[in-house]
């Protein structure tokens, strides 16, 4: 039963972690398409709710972003997320940059409670964790650190 | 015949009915108009127009109502312990309540004052008295928090305070109880009052942009009862007025001993002289001992310092400093009008309220009007301070407050109601009965140059059957009027925590948008703090056990900790990492013989807990977090003092492997 359970979760992440680009463009805007699943047609569910538009992704990390995002990590978000693909209180940072566009990654981070209310991967990521992700108050270069941090640890070089 | 009989007595009772109403004009029934509901009714997420600051009596704390809705909003815990907020019992706020006497934890705060700029609030902090052991604390209005207290020496039942002056340059505080001075000997017969005993009035100077408080001077005055007092204002800006009672100098029965004397004082104080005095090293250093307390928003840490000096000023030796003013029937208010002209001093005893002018004291004191001196202090004519007394205004006056449009409101205890009176004519205008036995007034800003009349709160003495009966102890009462209109209109009773004395409120715009909701975690500098749970751990030294834990929705870290001794002093030194409005967690263990802890986001609190005895000890979050809130508990092992269990913490790992352990 576990083992079939491991297998199923193993499937999904996979799922979820396909159809990932390789980094090859400067600026990554979330996408129009897609749209209608909100139901709100001016909704897109790809950029989330939030000030953040696009964002701009250099193809190589920024190192030292990356370790500013990482002091940020280890005392407002390590309690709940791992960096592995493990769900702890929220899900596993593991392959989360491939799961959602940045603009989405940092709108969430920044505009907790309107996305939970109104985004459908936030809120089908509630109904799994039943915690309500905390708003930490991060600025926006907190929140920009923090996607290095995240795109680091997905083996951004 | 029988039919004309039936009517004669439908007829009689129909006037025995009429009668019964008519004669019971104080129903509440009767006083309240159709329209009060609408002019109270707040509607759900609506907010208050004003923020009502009101002192907790014998409480010890300070609460906050909305107006006009009368919703309680919060309790500030100030001069007693709180266990429901860990103040008093958390080892950060513990040097609060420390007093040159040790830890006290529990006082009777009487008043309330909201400091001003230019004779105006400006929303920055309001200030308490504490009566019993004299003390004066300031809380800020960005926490809604006690931020400092500072006792008083030479003090004792600290009454006529904490009033300030224009530009919150000062706090006053002038003792209820004279006593023997703390640098002589207090051990003497309490016969020899007229002799040995004095009263002393401390001015606490206020930092201007901190606010941080110290005892500047202080005046030492004959051994009367200073009762209340207020600052001048505008011209009389510069002079503070205090009410004394028992200047019989009884010290028994006081009832009717301080009772005789036809006439009282007012004393006028130019504590701008008194500044000047200080300056040019006239004050006397005075050896005492005081404690001074202050809270650190960043540390989130209180400190205690006992300090050991003040500097004195005896009124008797300067002759231009002190003035007594003869106010009939042991004075208890005094207050002062908007335009700084009138004093206005109520006789808890006289049937009538005497307004003194500011001008006429001055041209008085030029002209040396005096009858004499009373210890070494002139006392004005009567007649030369006068500018008119308002006659047959009730029974029993005893504090007043300005509506800025002339006229005063002065609440009777005797007579259980509300009069209002014009200032120039001193013509009573309209009388309002409370339920019952009022005792202050507050209309917003009524006590600062710039009232804001559309509402007056009496704070009610006794409440008998204002509400559901709650057995021998009731809640007391205070009464809101709408006294936008010539008549003053009763549209609500509320019930207050403690016993209600002075409070002050203030339009909510000053004060709401600079309220802060959560502490910044990167500028938490408290020594024990854990930023991010990758720092929690437990550090043994001897018996301490220091505890460095985190919590976040929904758990604490470590939720594992073994290798407790019976004996330890366990220190839980805890951390809320939330950084979001609203989400305190609750810390509580069993058998804490103290209280629990409530940690705001953002900052760090500690709770001391014995290990009593070996076993397991489970510890919970008790304010609801989230969903998971159930799940946010955890377990602390106790072994026997002297085992050789290891100090063991962790979060989500099962360490060593249960079932292992067991069979060894």
């Amino acid at each position: 039963m576990k083992k079939l359970m491991l297998i199923g979760m193993i499937a999904l992440l996979a799922a979820a972690c396909g159809g990932g680009n390789s980094h090859t463009t400067a600026t990554q805007t979330a996408g129009s398409d897609g749209a209608s699943t909100s139901g709100n047609p001016s909704y897109d569910p790809n950029r989330g709710e939030g000030k953040f538009k696009s964002v701009e992704i250099p193809a190589t990390l920024d190192a030292a972003m990356a370790d500013g995002g990482g002091k940020i990590y280890a005392v407002k978000c390590g309690s709940c997320h791992k960096t592995t693909e493990e769900k702890l209180v929220g899900p596993g940072w593991k392959g989360v940059t491939a799961r959602h566009a940045a603009p989405w990654i940092m709108n969430f981070i920044t505009n907790t409670d309107e996305m939970l209310n109104k985004d459908p991967k936030a809120q089908a990521q509630l109904e799994i964790c039943l915690v309500r992700m905390p708003n930490q108050n991060l600025s926006d270069t907190d929140a920009r650190s923090l996607l290095e941090f995240m795109r680091k640890n997905d083996g951004v070089k | 015949m029988k039919h004309n009989q039936r009517k004669v007595i439908a007829t009689v009772c129909f006037g025995i009915v009429l009668g019964m109403f008519a004669c019971k004009p104080k129903n509440a029934g009767d006083a309240v108009s159709s329209d009060a509901a609408a002019k109270v009714y707040v509607a759900p997420g609506k907010y208050d127009q004003f923020y009502n600051f009101v002192s907790g009596g014998f409480s010890g704390q300070m609460s906050v109502y909305g107006l006009p809705s009368g919703r309680l909003l919060r309790v500030i815990p100030v001069f007693s312990v709180d266990p429901e907020k860990g103040w008093g019992y958390s080892e950060e706020t513990k040097p609060m309540l420390n007093t040159s006497h040790g830890m006290v934890p529990w006082d009777d705060l009487h008043h309330t004052e909201l400091s001003q700029t230019n004779g105006e609030i400006d929303g920055r902090w309001v200030f308490g008295n504490a009566n019993n052991t004299p003390r004066v604390a300031r809380i800020d209005l960005k926490t809604f928090r006690t931020a400092e207290i500072i006792e008083l020496p030479n003090s004792a039942g600290n009454h006529s305070s904490p009033f300030i002056t224009e530009n919150t340059e000062y706090v006053v505080a002038g003792t209820r109880f004279s006593v023997p001075p703390d640098n002589t000997n207090g051990d003497v017969p309490i016969n020899t009052y007229k002799k040995n005993f004095k009263g002393t009035l401390s001015f606490i100077s206020v930092g201007k942009e901190d606010g941080n408080m110290d005892i500047a001077f202080q005046i030492q005055c004959p051994g009367v009862n200073f009762d209340l007092s207020h600052s001048g204002k505008g011209k009389s800006s510069g002079w503070f007025f205090f009410s004394c009672y028992n200047t019989e100098q009884a010290n028994t029965l006081l009832e009717v001993n301080a009772s005789q004397r036809d006439k009282d004082f007012i004393m006028a104080v130019n504590w701008k002289k008194a500044e000047e005095y200080i300056k040019a090293g006239k004050g006397r250093k005075q050896a005492v001992k005081y404690a001074h307390n202050k809270y650190n928003d960043k540390t989130h840490t209180a400190t205690s310092d006992i300090k050991t000096e003040v500097t004195v000023l005896d009124a008797k030796d300067f002759k231009d400093l002190c003035y007594f003013i003869p106010c009939p029937k042991s004075p208890h208010g005094c207050d002062v009008d908007p335009t700084g002209e009138y004093i206005v001093g109520s006789g808890k005893l006289a049937a009538l309220i005497p307004v003194f002018s500011f001008d006429k004291i001055k041209s008085a004191i030029a002209a040396k009007d005096f009858i004499g001196d009373y210890d070494g202090i002139p006392v004005i004519k009567y007649e030369s301070a006068l500018y008119g007394e308002v006659k047959k205004p009730g029974l029993g006056p005893l504090h007043t407050e300005f509506d800025g449009k002339g006229n005063a409101y002065t609440s009777f205890f005797v007579s259980s109601e509300v009069v209002k009176w014009n200032i120039k004519d001193l013509k009573v205008l309209d009388r309002a009965p409370t339920y019952y036995s009022v005792g202050h007034l507050c209309i917003p800003g009524g006590d600062t140059r710039k009232p804001n009349p559309q509402y007056l709160i009496a704070y009610n003495k006794i409440t008998k059957d204002r509400y559901l009966p709650t057995g021998p102890e009731l809640a007391q009462s205070a009464q809101l009027y709408d006294i936008s209109g010539d008549k003053m209109q009763l549209i609500l009773d509320f019930p207050t925590i403690g016993e209600p004395h002075y409070a002050q409120a203030v339009s909510a715009d000053l004060i709401k948008n600079n309220s802060v909701k959560f502490f910044k975690i990167e500028e938490n500098a408290h020594p024990y703090v854990s930023k991010g749970e990758g720092t929690t751990k437990v550090v043994r030294e001897g018996t301490k056990v220091h505890v460095y834990m985190t919590c976040i929705r929904s758990h604490w870290s470590p939720d594992n900790i073994e290798g407790i001794k019976a004996g330890d002093e366990v220190y839980f030194h805890i951390t809320n990492l939330e950084q979001d409005w609203d989400v305190p967690h609750g810390f509580a263990i069993k058998g804490a013989n103290n209280a629990e802890l409530l940690i705001m986001p953002g900052e760090t609190q500690t709770l001391k807990w014995i290990a009593e005895k070996p076993g397991m000890f489970p510890f919970y979050c008790t304010d609801f977090c989230s969903a998971l809130h159930q799940e946010m508990s955890g377990y602390l092992r106790v072994s026997p003092a002297g085992s050789s269990t290891p100090l063991m913490f962790s979060t989500g790992k099962n360490m060593p492997p249960a079932e292992a352990a067991e069979k060894k």
